[in-house]
């Protein structure tokens, strides 16, 4: 029979400080009981002598040193998996929200994990068709990578998450895909738009949901991740499937992050962010890869609004020294109508030339990749010199080049939110555009593709 | 194995420390009297590994090194009497370890894919035979340092075995034996009695090891990449770093020194930073050669890989680590290179675990004792004369990368570190957006070496290295300098010099600094070869020149259908180097052609 300690001292944010217990450990999980009979959970955050510090999940509100009881349950906190969570929507606690009867677990898993043995990686170098055309043409996005969407507020971010959740897939026909999505912060209709697309689109089918709403918990922010990823691994290396985790918004959990810090009275880091924040986004984005020897994966798009579109914030910054790249969305191609507002030129998927080219996605790939990057940053920059200059300035071909910028961003960039191009389209489309520069102009490619795909003018 | 434990602990128990307080990684514990400070300490049931950082009286701060959920005040902790201790001896090379020298590869076959606490193993293999060839004879004296024998650790690395620290004596035993690294190989004669040498040593990771002395730096350790070699060299026992945004490319630098730095050993630390990377090394370096002996790079290589998720205390440990094994290799007389990616991963772990102790924070919360670690560290490299009566020579070259935050090169670690190192690789966001790569700037860069390596290339390349580099920085200065007026006039209010200074900065730009790390041609480049493409353009720089002073047409100068030989020149294999001269004279051949046809004549 476990105690219940009735010795709660202070009590300041999330934070309590339990006095006179016993045998408690660090990381343990407790209950608290208030006198109206409702039950809150925390964790030990710090254990000294007979003092405990304990993070509540649920807030300390209404709480005081006389109307409560803690109970410390002897472990840390738990998720409960089984393949039955598939196609489930669950809440912060890990407890489900639609209306299905609870999971019977087949197994109870510690949702902090273990780091991943650097030797036990294989590395990832497998196509992932998300159907969009910036991403899989330009961007391309590998299993076992952690790649990043930094937007703002404002931005179509959550179309582009449910779009991917919904579009992708792995070429090779036989392997099992499923999608982890865990939300943090969003607002009740944010939650609405995700709920209804999958359950419209079929996607749900596929996919276990967390949800944490803005008026949630704070501190649930803090585990929500945790949960998901722990359910991703349990889908990767045990049931063998191909999973794709989708976080968002991670700016809300690192909001959470500061929160409890500050409330502990810690030493703030840069911006008033925990100065552990690198290692704490590291504990969550490392939990993606593949192992040597197993069929699953996993891998990661974390979804994060940079505050003031600023990509120095401690949030996005300390997210790509740790992610493998970064996709950025842009205001200006946003307010242009063009969807998904996608910056290729500051994009960068750091693994796509192991995951592209012949027997992946096509022996063109590469070459097409590279010179539409190019022709579009010539482009970009003919357009800059004639804001200076005037357009009279410009060379005949940078006037091509300026005009193969704009095709570029509504041709290619631009797509439907239900539109799911296959990488074949994709490459099509770079062709075509690329058609209507002069083939002396395409230094990028090898003369041997040239041959092949440069054929007839562009109509 | 339950009973020895029982048996060990309750031999133990008056001995025990027991634990107070556990705020993540930082342990308190009380009764620990006769631990000293940086003494190693195993706590809890688990025997998690930490180190005794702090005593206030009776209280032990401990950070241990893993996860430490589920301990809780009473669990007790097991003095070690020893600081964290690196093992050293043959099996080193090709091994891959976690920040306290753990071998994951024997961790992963142990206890699977994830890495569970408690987890223990040799770091040295216990068991492999090496075969020990002495050098020396029963009855001779030696003093530490002196090489007792070889063992052949791998295909490029004969490993010496050294008289420890402290040893002198005559040697009394010595034998040609297949043994195992724990085996007497040796016995010495001392005043203190006779000590039994075995193949393993072991080395406080946090006291530098013993030389006789310092040199200053005299030969530059040939990266093979153009832009370093040939602008910012790095000499052999000297210190770089290389600070950028993310996505600027220094983990790419990074391994491409590890590939191709003419070091004889490489000891590779992943600090903090991405597992896929290090997966990438794995995969990536048994299967390239060595330029010279052809023989596969991990050879060579000592990884040691503490991932961002692993234990952030385990990570403060791993430059260490790290830098007392490459200290080790260099002390037999080899030349060695350590690469440590990132260093401001390291300073996080310090102003975590300084944060943790409450200790009163510096700037941007960082411990104020960072720039002196941060020293302290760098100046473990060097260029030495090695323990031992033979007077050999060994060199520690330490290369750290840097994560400024936001690229802030303001921030306190890269200014602690500017302080300390004399070459700077300044990696910029623009010059990898443009996918210019390496991304090392070359206004802002530096190196303090540059007379030195200077120096050598002139007696070892050719004559005229030091006046190309020279031509070649003065052009990329004036160029930054016209881009201004461009920028707001446009290129036609240039005159054609000027004009002549942009094509050329834009060939040295393009054909030379570029280097394509993913080109089997182009990633690796000799101190020859880049002289000679360097030494082209130059050429055609002076040439045209020359011929604009004649009134030469401009567009037909840098028309020339040779210039785009230049282009390509990077590509020509090492051991064709003769088409260097071959362009070199079709260039010449070319610019005559457009001379006026009296002043040929008269010429």
């Amino acid at each position: 029979m476990l105690k219940e300690y009735l010795t709660i001292k202070n009590i300041s944010g999330p934070l309590l400080l339990v006095e006179d217990v016993e045998g408690v450990t660090y990381g343990e999980l407790t209950e608290i009981k208030l006198d109206n009979g409702k039950l809150r959970r925390g964790r030990v955050l710090e254990i000294a002598d007979s003092r405990a510090l304990v993070q509540v999940f649920e807030g300390t509100r209404g709480i005081s040193p006389e109307n409560a009881k803690v109970k410390f349950l002897g472990k840390g906190q738990e998720i409960g998996v089984s393949p039955d969570i598939i196609g489930r929507i669950f809440d912060g606690a890990g407890l489900p929200i639609d209306g299905g009867p609870e999971i019977i677990p087949t197994k109870r898993v510690n949702i902090n994990g273990s780091p991943m043995n650097p030797y036990a990686r294989d590395y990832p170098n497998e196509f992932i068709q998300t159907g969009i055309a910036a991403i899989d043409g330009m961007n391309t996005l590998v299993r076992g990578q952690k790649l990043p969407i930094f937007s703002g507020s404002g931005l179509p971010h959550a179309q582009l998450a449910a779009q991917i959740a919904r579009q992708a897939k792995v070429l090779k026909t036989g392997e099992k895909f499923a999608v982890v999505f865990a939300a943090m912060g969003i607002t009740f209709e944010e939650a609405n738009f995700f709920i209804s697309d999958f359950g419209r689109t079929g996607a749900l089918e596929r996919s276990v949901l967390f949800i944490n709403l803005a008026d949630n918990p704070t501190i649930e922010r803090i585990a929500i991740p945790r949960i998901a990823l722990t359910v991703a691994e349990y889908l990767a290396y045990e049931q063998d499937m191909h999973v794709l985790v989708i976080l968002i918004d991670m700016t809300n959990y690192c909001e959470a992050l500061k929160e409890i810090s500050a409330a502990r009275k810690e030493v703030p880091g840069r911006r008033g962010y925990p100065g552990y924040l690198y290692t704490d986004l590291a504990t969550l984005y490392e939990r993606t890869g593949r192992i040597k020897g197993k069929q699953g994966s996993i891998t990661q798009i974390p979804i994060l609004s940079m505050p003031e579109d600023d990509k120095t914030h401690p949030i996005p910054d300390l997210t790509g020294y740790i992610t493998e790249g970064q996709i950025i969305l842009s205001r200006a191609l946003h307010s242009q109508g063009i969807y998904p507002p996608i910056d290729v030129l500051p994009s960068l998927s750091r693994l796509k030339d192991k995951g592209i080219g012949e027997g992946k996605t096509r022996i063109d790939h590469a070459d097409v990749m590279n010179q539409l990057y190019a022709a579009y940053a010539r482009g970009e920059e003919a357009k800059e010199i004639a804001v200076v200059l005037g357009e009279s300035a410009l060379s005949p071909t940078d006037l091509l080049f300026m005009s193969f910028a704009d095709l570029f961003e509504r041709k290619f960039v631009q797509q439907g939110e239900n539109e799911n191009r296959t990488i074949e389209q994709t490459l099509d489309i770079g062709w075509k555009l690329l058609k209507m520069l002069p083939k002396t102009e395409l230094k990028r490619i090898r003369p041997e593709l040239l041959d092949v795909y440069y054929k007839g003018k562009m109509t | 194995m339950v009973t020895i434990e029982l048996v060990l602990s309750e031999a133990n128990v008056m001995d025990n420390g027991v634990v107070i307080k556990v705020s993540g990684p930082l342990v308190v514990a009380k009764n620990l009297s006769g631990t000293r400070i940086y003494d190693l300490v195993r706590v809890g049931q688990f025997k998690l590994f930490g180190e005794v950082i702090e005593i206030h009286g009776n209280e032990y701060f401990i950070q241990v090194y893993e996860e430490t959920e589920g301990l809780g005040p009473g669990d007790p902790v097991y003095p070690t009497n020893q600081p964290l201790n690196v093992e050293l001896g043959p099996g080193l090379i090709g091994s891959i370890y976690d920040g306290v020298q753990r071998p994951l590869d024997v961790l992963r076959n142990k206890l699977g894919d994830f890495i569970t606490r408690g987890a223990e193993s040799p770091p040295l293999n216990r068991t492999k035979k090496w075969r020990f060839h002495p050098t020396r004879k029963i009855g001779e004296e030696v003093i530490p340092g002196d090489i007792l024998g070889t063992v052949k650790e791998s295909s490029l690395i004969e490993h010496r075995m050294m008289v420890p620290a402290g040893i002198k004596g005559r040697v009394s035993r010595i034998k040609e034996v297949d043994t195992t690294v724990e085996e007497t190989v040796a016995t010495i004669e001392t005043h203190s009695g006779v000590k039994e040498i075995s193949m393993i040593q072991k080395w406080p990771v946090r006291e530098p090891r013993e030389v006789v002395r310092k040199l200053p730096p005299v030969m530059p350790l040939v990266t093979g990449q153009r832009v370093i070699d040939m602008l910012f060299p790095i000499t052999k026992g000297g210190t770089a770093c290389v600070p950028g945004p993310f996505g600027s490319g220094k983990t790419v630098v990074q391994h491409q020194l590890a590939k191709w730095s003419d070091a004889d050993v490489i000891v590779y630390v992943g600090c903090g930073e991405r597992g896929n990377e290090m997966a990438d090394v794995l995969i990536e370096l048994p299967q390239l050669k060595d330029p010279k002996s052809g023989e596969s790079l991990m050879e060579r290589t000592v990884l040691i890989a503490n991932t961002s998720n692993m234990p952030v205390a385990a990570r403060e440990a791993s430059v260490y680590t790290g830098i007392t094994i490459a200290e080790y290799y260099r002390d037999m007389g080899y030349s060695v290179a350590l690469l440590a990616d990132s260093t401001s991963r390291w300073g996080e772990a310090m102003r975590e675990i300084s944060g943790r102790l409450e200790e009163m924070p510096g700037e941007e919360g960082y411990p104020n004792y960072l720039a002196s670690r941060l020293a302290g560290f760098y100046e473990r490299a060097g260029n030495v004369i090695c323990l031992g009566s033979d007077g050999r020579k060994g060199c520690l070259s330490v290369i750290g990368a840097v994560s400024p935050p936001g690229g802030d090169l303001s921030e306190p670690i890269t200014q602690a570190t500017l302080r300390v190192v004399k070459v700077f690789w300044s990696l910029d966001d623009r010059l990898a957006s443009q996918r210019h790569f390496p991304a090392i700037h070359w206004l802002t860069s530096y190196s303090l070496y540059r007379d030195v390596v200077d120096d050598y290339c002139v007696s070892n390349i050719d004559s005229s290295w030091k006046e190309n580099r020279r031509r070649a920085m003065e052009i990329l200065q004036r160029e930054s300098e016209l881009e201004e007026i461009v920028r707001l006039v446009g290129i036609d209010a240039l005159s054609y010099g000027d004009r002549l200074y942009m094509e050329v900065a834009k060939m040295i730009r393009e054909d030379f600094l570029h280097q394509n790390a993913f080109d089997r041609r182009d990633t690796y480049t000799s101190l020859k070869k880049q002289y000679l493409i360097l030494d082209n353009i130059i050429k055609f720089y002076n040439k045209a020149k020359e011929l604009l002073k004649s009134n030469v047409e401009f567009s037909k100068i840098i028309t020339i259908p040779s210039k785009e030989e230049i282009a390509r020149s990077t590509l020509i294999p090492e051991d064709q180097l003769h088409k260097f001269t071959e362009i070199g004279s079709k260039i010449a051949a070319e610019l005559n052609t457009l001379l006026p046809k009296d002043m040929v004549r008269s010429a």
